[in-house]
């Protein structure tokens, strides 16, 4: 199953507003709770990276029996050493924006804490690509 | 211990987000930095902050807290309070200081 949700850089308002209406499929879905809350946590920080971050992006999500995958591809200045990004700590954001209490430089780390897996690939200059892929078999097993 | 027994045992305001006020309250989290309380809080937290903006009940809302709690008697925007009324989430205030109102949360949780 296939949903995507459009976002637009610079809108705080909305900010957050795609994470919601996932939780909430998944939800719908009856998955289990623990392995939701880890990709409402993965999904809101890719998000509110390209709100922050970016000018204009979509997230994919898509839910098989195996895993839920959510691509985030976004038009925007890039990340030019990824590395570096994924750093605790490691942020760009503005004083204006920090001010908000974004800027802390640890949505990568949560979302690297929370998925199953992350992969970023960045053409700065013009855009991100963030894959975050959680897996329902094994959430179970844990439980 | 739910977030009505906490207004009453610690003197706070109620701003917004009244339907919410029988939610259970499990523990608190002091922070003014959204993804770290997004990484570490967890669900029926009160969350402590400063942070007024409507992005806040987004965080709230997503981890399942039980309330959030301004500090120095900051009062929640006006689209922060619509969003509280909506997902049935309170908005709290007191005019301590982060430290203050942790402390007191923080005894009054353990001794419940
Ligand atoms: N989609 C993106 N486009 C461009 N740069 C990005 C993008 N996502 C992340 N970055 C870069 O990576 C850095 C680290 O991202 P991360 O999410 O960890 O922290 P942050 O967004 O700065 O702060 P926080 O997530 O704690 O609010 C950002 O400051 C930014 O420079
Ligand atoms: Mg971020």
């Amino acid at each position: 199953m296939k949903t995507q949700y459009d976002i637009e850089g610079g809108n705080f308002s909305k900010a957050g507003f795609a994470s919601s209406e996932v939780k909430r499929m998944l939800k719908q879905l009856n998955l289990d709770i623990k392995l939701i809350k880890r990709v409402v946590v993965a999904m809101y920080e890719g998000e509110v990276n390209i709100v922050v971050h970016a000018y204009h992006g979509t997230a994919e999500v898509d839910v098989s029996e195996k895993r839920i995958r959510i691509l985030f591809t976004d038009r925007g200045p890039g990340i030019k050493d990824i590395d570096q990004a994924m750093q605790a700590g490691f942020s760009t954001a503005t004083e204006k924006i920090r001010e908000m209490g974004f800027g802390a430089g640890m949505g990568l780390p949560n979302i690297k804490a929370h998925a199953d897996e992350l992969n970023i690939s960045s053409t700065p200059g013009k855009g991100t690509q963030v894959e975050i892929i959680c897996y329902i078999k094994k959430d179970h097993q844990n439980t | 211990m739910t977030v009505k027994d906490v207004v009453k045992a610690l003197n706070l305001t109620v701003y917004s987000g009244s339907d919410g006020l029988d939610k259970p309250v499990n523990g608190g989290y002091t922070s003014d930095l959204l993804s770290d309380v997004m990484g570490n809080a967890s669900e029926g937290m009160a969350w402590i902050t400063l942070q007024t903006h409507k992005n806040v009940m987004a965080i709230a809302s997503l981890k399942d807290l039980s309330a959030v709690i301004l500090v120095n008697n900051l009062q929640p925007l006006e689209d922060t309070q619509q969003y509280s009324n909506q997902e049935q989430i309170p908005i709290v205030g007191t005019t301590l200081s982060a430290f203050e109102i942790s402390g007191r949360l923080h005894n009054l949780l353990n001794s419940s």
